[in-house]
């Protein structure tokens, strides 16, 4: 697969910037000025940036409880979603969603969820809506191996087919329905995407470690999509370098499984590696990349410290367009 | 004006919204009908007779039957006003918001507010309610109660064609999701219906009756039955405000307080359980606002806690009736 010196920088950005934003929190929250529940997704960079790379402002995306990366894959603006994680009235919903409900519709990006397995049959209905303007724009769903249990999922992926929408179901087999092994979680020996094909829709694995792997895996499934071959999906096999939630102190992991996971399965140095080894890129010029998202965060960090919490008065706006 | 019924005037103004704006859409179980099967699709129009016509005229793509799969209609729905449409999505029982609750009041109820107020979910599902078909414990409720409970969705029950046509026009051009709910004995109901553009707002009570002594405040089915019941008092010269509430999210409150001001007597009639009730909601609501003009102590005529009874004898027991209405507005007179 040929990419530009440009696009491989551009991935390197958005995936090093979605580290560097969870690893930052990881250590906010750790200073207690964050409040709520926060689900991290460091680790599984390369899916987020790997599928969404090929989207456009007019593709929707739905997310999950564990959505910063999905956002910032899709565009929605850094500094606004980290003021949003602070609950301040400038975030990009007005300290209203926080962590789990972060959304920026210019961007295609219809929320991420609280519910675990609500957003597939959303993203078939912006499916619908996309089949209805022939524009080949398509709907992606991001769900876990947890939400592949669930039955809202089941009725999406038969309705997708049913309904031949372009819908897209990504499964990120991070291996953990919060504090429970895929293993004991998914009755189809650990395997999702033969749930796919059951429901009769195609459906491709990829490695969610590896940008590669994972952006040119879709690329080939977006053809199909796009090709009018009806909805598909994959399931990506990534890891989740941090707990279910921030605090989680992670007990079921095994002994020496993360220091592995970090060493072994880590997707930026596996893009390092890769584009040093091909000699795509010089390696310095990560290196810069990884300043300019050092800096980013940073402002971010202390403008989203600096910002205005929202006005009490304001609790009840913005339930309804009129009421 | 023209004379049609509830379920003709739901239809008509679901084919001239349709004709007029591009980008609503029907979906939900054979809303079509007859799809996979040898009779062929427009085998049925719809369990209700409520969308006979629309395959035809509006094609496969914006009238779309689904499989049985509550929550992905509703999902669907939410999704595809997220993204541009104007979905009609159509639960063929109320009862089934049990089966697609999260995606109505975790999702599309919540959306506007957890984004910010930078989003628009304009869906309307339709509800098909209430009891007086001997339809049993899972296919007769008025689920009405618990939608007006939830922030963000608005609340809707026509009683007349005129206000089917007029709410539901409302529904489809307001940016707001709306639970329209359609009660299964009212869809016979025939009325004159304004021709031409009607939109009825939210929010606004439809005084059925100006009597004085004694404020009935209903909705849906119960209308008529208070109507029923009026008629007797009427005999015995007993005037009753009564009121049709028409949305209960939003709630048209100055119409019961001005009324209860007047009469001092108030009579709340609700097809349903007593508990956290729309009766309970609004004898509370006068309880708090109009107290001082109170002469007697609230009633609330509801069915029992108890679920809907199959048996003819027993779902009549259990529905509110013209008997029980007339009682509870004589009691409240006698009350000194």
């Amino acid at each position: 697969m040929q990419m530009s010196r440009d696009e491989l920088i551009g991935a390197y950005r958005r995936m090093a910037t979605i580290r560097q934003f969870e690893m930052r929190l990881h250590d906010e929250i750790k200073s207690g000025e964050i409040a709520g529940f926060t689900h991290l997704y460091c680790g599984q960079e390369a899916a987020a940036v790997g599928v969404c790379d090929h989207l456009d402002d007019d593709d929707y995306i739905v997310s999950t409880h564990r959505g910063h990366g999905h956002c910032i894959a899709k565009g929605c603006d850094v500094k606004g979603m980290m003021k949003e994680i602070y609950g301040r009235r400038d975030g990009l919903c007005k300290g209203r969603g926080g962590s789990m409900h972060i959304a920026d519709l210019s961007k295609g990006m219809l929320g991420a969820n609280g519910i675990v397995g609500a957003g597939a049959p959303q993203a078939v209905g912006a499916a619908l809506s996309a089949k209805l303007d022939r524009k080949g724009k398509v709907a992606i769903a991001f769900s876990g191996d947890g939400a592949c249990n669930q039955g809202t999922t089941f009725e999406a992926m038969n309705m997708a087919v049913v309904l031949k929408v372009p819908a897209i179901f990504v499964f990120e087999n991070n291996h953990y329905s919060e504090h429970t092994g895929v293993d004991y979680a998914v009755g189809t020996n650990r395997d999702i995407a033969s749930r796919a094909e059951a429901f009769g829709m195609k459906a491709w694995r990829a490695n969610g470690c590896d940008y590669f792997d994972t952006y040119s895996t879709m690329r080939e499934l977006l053809d199909h999509v796009r090709g009018g071959g009806g909805p598909a999906a994959i399931e990506l096999d990534t890891e989740r370098f941090y707990g279910h939630f921030e605090g989680d102190p992670q007990r079921y992991r095994g002994p020496g499984e993360l220091d592995r996971l970090w060493a072994e399965r880590d997707c930026l140095k596996n893009f390092r590696a890769r584009v040093g080894e091909g000699g795509l890129l010089d390696l310095a010029e990560l290196d810069r990349v990884d300043a300019e998202v050092s800096q980013l965060i940073d402002e971010a960090t202390s403008e989203a410290r600096a910002a205005p919490p929202p006005d009490p008065a304001h609790v009840a706006e913005d339930v309804y367009v009129e009421y | 004006m023209a004379v049609m019924n509830i379920r003709e005037a739901i239809t008509r103004t679901l084919a001239a919204e349709m004709e007029r704006d591009e980008s609503i859409i029907v979906l939900g179980e054979d809303v079509v009908g007859g799809a996979g099967t040898a009779g062929g699709q427009e085998a049925i129009g719809g369990i209700w007779g409520t969308t006979p016509g629309l395959f035809a005229k509006f094609g496969p793509d914006r009238v779309i039957d689904t499989p049985i799969s509550e929550s992905a209609i509703v999902g669907a729905a939410a999704g595809a006003a997220l993204a541009g449409k104007r979905p009609v999505a159509e639960l063929m029982f109320a009862d089934f918001v049990g089966v697609s609750l999260d995606q109505l009041w975790n999702q599309m109820g919540k959306f506007r507010y957890m984004f910010g107020g930078k989003t628009r979910c304009p869906a309307v599902v339709r509800l098909i309610y209430g009891a007086g078909m001997n339809a049993a414990a899972q296919h007769s409720q008025s689920v009405y109660a618990m939608m007006t409970a939830m922030p963000g969705l608005k609340t809707v029950l026509p009683t007349t064609p005129a206000d089917a046509k007029g709410l539901l026009t409302e529904a489809l051009r307001g940016d707001d999701p709306v639970m329209f709910f359609e009660h299964k004995a009212l869809y016979g109901v025939k009325g004159e219906v304004p021709d031409g553009d009607h939109r009825q707002r939210f929010g606004e009570a439809r005084m059925v009756r100006e009597g004085g002594d004694v404020t009935i405040v209903t909705c849906g089915r119960m209308v008529s039955f208070s109507e029923k019941a009026c008629d007797k008092l009427n005999a015995d010269g007993i005037g009753v405000d009564l009121i049709d509430l028409r949305t209960t999210s939003p709630l048209d409150e100055e119409a019961i307080l001005d009324s209860v001001e007047q009469t001092g007597r108030l009579v709340v009639v609700d097809e349903s359980p007593p508990r956290c009730s729309l009766a309970s909601d609004i004898a509370s609501i006068v309880a708090a606002k109009a107290f001082s003009s109170l002469k007697a102590p609230p009633q609330m005529v509801t069915g029992p806690h108890a679920p809907i009874p199959f048996a003819r004898e027993l779902e009549r027991a259990w529905v509110p009736s013209p008997g029980k209405i007339e009682n509870a507005v004589r009691q409240a007179l006698a009350y000194r």
